[in-house]
């Protein structure tokens, strides 16, 4: 197996006596597909939270690569292609579809603090912008306002935006969340779709999903990681079965 | 999977028709002329006029696009006044290095102050404005030997424009003046919107958590905007001082910081125009009412902001685009 | 030697007092619901006028006007409340600080239109008035009033929150506005009463002002500036932090106006800046 291209070392993070995350070790290879699940509350979000730099852990260490991240700012992580998306639409409400997209770009190209030239002499980021928004089947509808996109649309803008930063390693939190049944397979398939270069750790509740497009499952229970491996393994695992499956069962 | 369909404009069309010019904004400054004809016994409200609209410019661009909300912008204000009417006092009176000078001062300082504002926001943010306002209105209260004090700075002389234009009591010059730095000033303020820098404030407003998610360096926005917006109050001051030749210490007032939030939300805040046509009502109200006692126009000010608030959300330019986009969809 | 040192500090200490019992409310309701009262003194503003019409106009004595002026400021901010507040609890904190400012604004051309922009005065009972001596030290008999009054109330306000049902909810709210209605408890209506409570408490806070600090319209504005540095200060939702605020900045803005008059409020004001930026939050606060 090559290199990890995003690994942590030890993290740790409480609130007062909450513990949210005890002894997280990751490490994730390039170009793979893996799945975070666990029970509400298992610590999920705040371990991409802290990840990208949004929460700074009690302890541990997070690299991308070689390098320790721990300390970098989020918008640091992101220039380097550590880049997540948000369980809870988080967008820009009055902006449409393609300057949300056109900022990303501009902001990753460098050129977001030029306030002396006009936005229409950047045609390429423009276009790149539209290129990113019609693979995503937003294209005709770029001109609209975020907030007054259908709310399927605004899920896939909130992957929008995290394309168009060129992420390396991509952190979906439950990109389908709300979303119907029907949509968010085709939401996934799209995730699946992503070039190889990409590597994309998604939290996802819907066994079926997780099942067919996870290449590796990662379970979370109380803030710990419970248990790694292949879907085969994991759907055998007793433990996961007793704490996370449970009453339900799988599938 | 890509569809091109449906969509009327491609991209880079799309934002040159944003940015262009449009017949009313033509209209509107052919407009401004309108006084040296039609009004010449109000051209020194006019340029009161212009100014104050010039200081609610430099207030929207931090408040109504990147949504920093500040109680204190009047330092920036007061401290291009004052540093205007120092350096006549001192025996330069040249009018346009004198806008210079404070601009710059102004620009320093708020360039300095920025590195406070950037760290926060919510409550925290409007007490710091806040207080940083009154922090600098009292020291120019008690620095007694440089500013006047409470009686305001004596002494200010302001040299002819270019050499030759005297500053007439009847407001020609310093209506001409006014216009014109205003005018520029809000070229560079319209190239400003419409560049990334622009959307990328719009993006601070809209959702300040995303920004760093999208790898924007938010702060470093934040600090650029604040400065320029302080050059821009500072200017403004310094026109204050020059076409007046006074300097009290109410340029550097809450009051001041106060009625320039209330004249850029009447007239909608994040609107290029909202803080020219807020100007323009606010300032000719209160001539009109300069008769009345001044508690009772305080009374029309607090109503105003309630009904704004409650009914108007986006100001007057707000509501008539609603307007306008109801009447278009109907018809 | 060191009596008017003494004297200054026990001033300071009542003015601080007075500073308190006008800002605690509005730092309990903006630790609840992080609604940006500007119009906090308004309330205040209403309770001192309510004393000084019930004691000139219907000679009441001065002890029975200040359960009304708790009263009405209590009910007027609950009208207030109902019709516009609750509107704007999900607004951006600049429509709150425009719509809270308009309405101070409001209140004071309303108070000047009723009594003129003069001073107001209040004619304490016999037994408030005048001063004693203790150690070389002049004590005046109102503001030792003041105190005891403020610290009754102080520690009234810490037993009913630390040891009641409502206190209880109360607490929750502040702590996490979505846990507690989580657990069921009725946030809105828990924070109507607070709302009520805590602008009632200013009212009295305005009544019992008159003496020290005067009356007049520009009071909702004036005394705004200082409720806002007791709460940004002490952290939003802080009993102990408003008290200890409100204590130090009484204190502070008195010995400076004491010992250095020449440069006025900003003293406080720069301490007010420093103590922002070394922490945000205030004092005592956890966010």
């Amino acid at each position: 197996m090559s290199a990890p291209v995003l690994s942590t070392r030890g993290l740790d993070k409480s609130f007062g006596s909450l513990v949210v995350a005890k002894n997280i070790e990751l490490a994730l290879p390039k170009g793979v597909r893996y799945a975070l699940i666990g029970p509400n509350g298992a610590g999920k979000t705040t371990l991409i939270n802290m990840i990208t730099g949004m929460v700074r852990p009690n302890a541990g260490q997070i690299f991308l690569g070689e390098d320790d991240i721990t300390r970098l700012e989020p918008e640091a992580r992101v220039k380097r292609g550590l880049v997540r998306t948000y369980q809870i639409n988080t967008l820009f409400p009055d902006l449409n579809a393609l300057e949300s997209v056109a900022l990303t770009i501009c902001e990753r190209r460098g050129v977001a603090a030029t306030w002396w030239r006009g936005l229409a002499g950047y045609r390429e980021e423009a276009d790149e912008a539209f290129e990113i928004l019609s693979s995503l089947s937003l294209g005709s509808v770029c001109y609209r306002r975020t907030r007054e996109l259908a709310y399927g649309q605004q899920r896939l803008l909130e992957i929008a935006l995290a394309l168009a930063t060129r992420p390396k390693v991509l952190l979906l939190d439950e990109p389908a969340a709300g979303v119907p049944k029907d949509e968010s397979a085709e939401l996934f398939r799209a995730i699946a779709g992503l070039s190889q270069d990409i590597t994309v750790l998604f939290i996802e509740h819907d066994m079926n999903l997780v099942f067919r497009f996870a290449s590796r499952i990662i379970v979370m229970v109380g803030g710990r990681i419970l248990v790694a491996g292949t879907p085969e393994e994991i759907a055998a695992d007793p433990r996961v079965r007793e704490v996370y499956l449970g009453e339900a069962g799988h599938g | 999977m890509a569809d091109m369909t449906g969509t009327a404009l491609a991209p880079q069309l799309y934002l040159q028709a944003q940015a262009r010019w449009r017949a009313i904004e033509v209209a509107f400054w052919l407009a401004t002329l309108l006084p040296f004809v039609l009004l010449p016994n109000y051209l020194v409200l006019a340029s009161q006029i212009a100014i104050t609209a010039l200081f609610a410019l430099s207030l929207d661009l931090i408040l109504g696009y990147a949504g920093i909300v500040s109680l204190g912008h009047a330092a920036f204000f007061g401290l291009g006044a004052y540093t205007a009417g120092i350096i006549s006092k001192f025996g330069w009176g040249e009018p346009l290095s004198g806008l210079l000078v404070a601009s710059i001062l102004a620009g320093t300082v708020g360039y300095a102050s920025s590195f406070i504002i950037a760290r926060f926001r919510h409550l925290a943010l409007i007490m710091i404005t806040l207080g940083l306002g009154l922090l600098l209105h009292e020291a120019a209260n008690s620095a007694h030997w440089l500013t006047g004090g409470a009686d305001g700075l004596q002494g200010v002389k302001i040299w002819r424009l270019l050499g030759r234009f005297n500053f007439d009591l009847w407001g020609y010059t310093a209506y001409a003046y006014s216009l014109i730095v205003l005018f520029l000033v809000f070229l560079v303020a319209r190239r400003l919107i419409h560049s990334p820098f622009g959307l990328a404030l719009r993006g601070i407003r809209e959702n300040s958590v995303r920004m760093p998610a999208i790898g924007a360096p938010s702060r470093s926005h934040i600090r650029t905007v604040y400065t320029i917006a302080a050059v821009i109050a500072g200017v403004a001051g310094a026109l204050l001082a020059q076409t007046t030749e006074t300097v009290s210490l109410e340029v550097l007032s809450f009051g001041r910081s106060a009625d320039v939030v209330v004249i850029l939300i009447l007239g909608g805040a994040g609107r290029l125009y909202g803080g020219l046509i807020g100007a323009i009502i606010y300032m000719v109200a209160r001539d009109q009412f300069s008769g009345i006692n001044p508690q009772f126009w305080y009374f029309w000010i607090g109503s105003l902001l309630v009904a704004v608030v409650i009914f108007l959300p986006n100001g007057i330019l707000g509501g008539l685009a609603a307007l306008a986009a109801r009447w278009r969809s109907r018809s | 030697m060191i009596a008017p040192v003494v004297g200054v500090l026990f001033d300071g200490f009542a003015y601080g007092m007075l500073l308190f019992l006008l800002s605690v409310g509005l730092s309990v309701t903006l630790g609840m619901m992080n609604f940006v009262n500007l119009a906090h003194c308004a309330f205040a503003m209403l309770g001192g006028y309510v004393t000084v019409t019930l004691m000139e106009a219907a000679g009441w004595p001065f002890f029975a006007t200040l359960p009304i002026a708790f009263l009405a400021a209590a009910l007027a901010s609950v009208v207030l409340e109902r019709v516009l507040y609750r509107r704007l609890y999900r607004a951006s904190e600049l429509d709150q600080v425009l719509l809270t400012i308009g309405i101070a604004f409001i209140s004071v051309a309303i108070a000047a239109y009723i009594y003129g922009t003069i001073q107001q005065p209040v004619r304490l009972p016999s037994y408030l008035r005048g001063s004693f001596t203790v150690m070389g030290v002049s004590i005046a008999v109102y503001r030792l009033f003041l105190v005891g009054v403020s610290l009754v109330i102080t520690l009234l306000l810490i037993a009913a929150l630390e040891y009641t049902r409502f206190g209880a909810q109360v607490r929750a709210a502040v702590d996490n506005q979505r846990m507690a209605r989580g657990l069921g408890i009725n946030v809105d209506g828990t924070f109507a009463v607070t709302f009520a409570l805590g602008s009632g408490l200013a009212g009295l806070g305005g009544a019992l002002a008159i003496e020290i600090i005067g009356l007049d319209p520009s009071f909702a504005l004036t005394y705004l500036i200082y409720v806002l540095i007791v709460v940004s200060m002490g952290g939003l939702g802080s009993i102990g932090g408003s008290f200890v605020a409100a204590t130090l900045l009484g204190i502070s803005d008195m010995a400076g106006k004491y010992y250095v008059p020449e440069i006025g409020s900003f003293l406080i004001y720069l301490v007010m800046v420093s103590l922002l930026m070394w922490r945000p939050a205030g004092l005592f606060g956890r966010r």
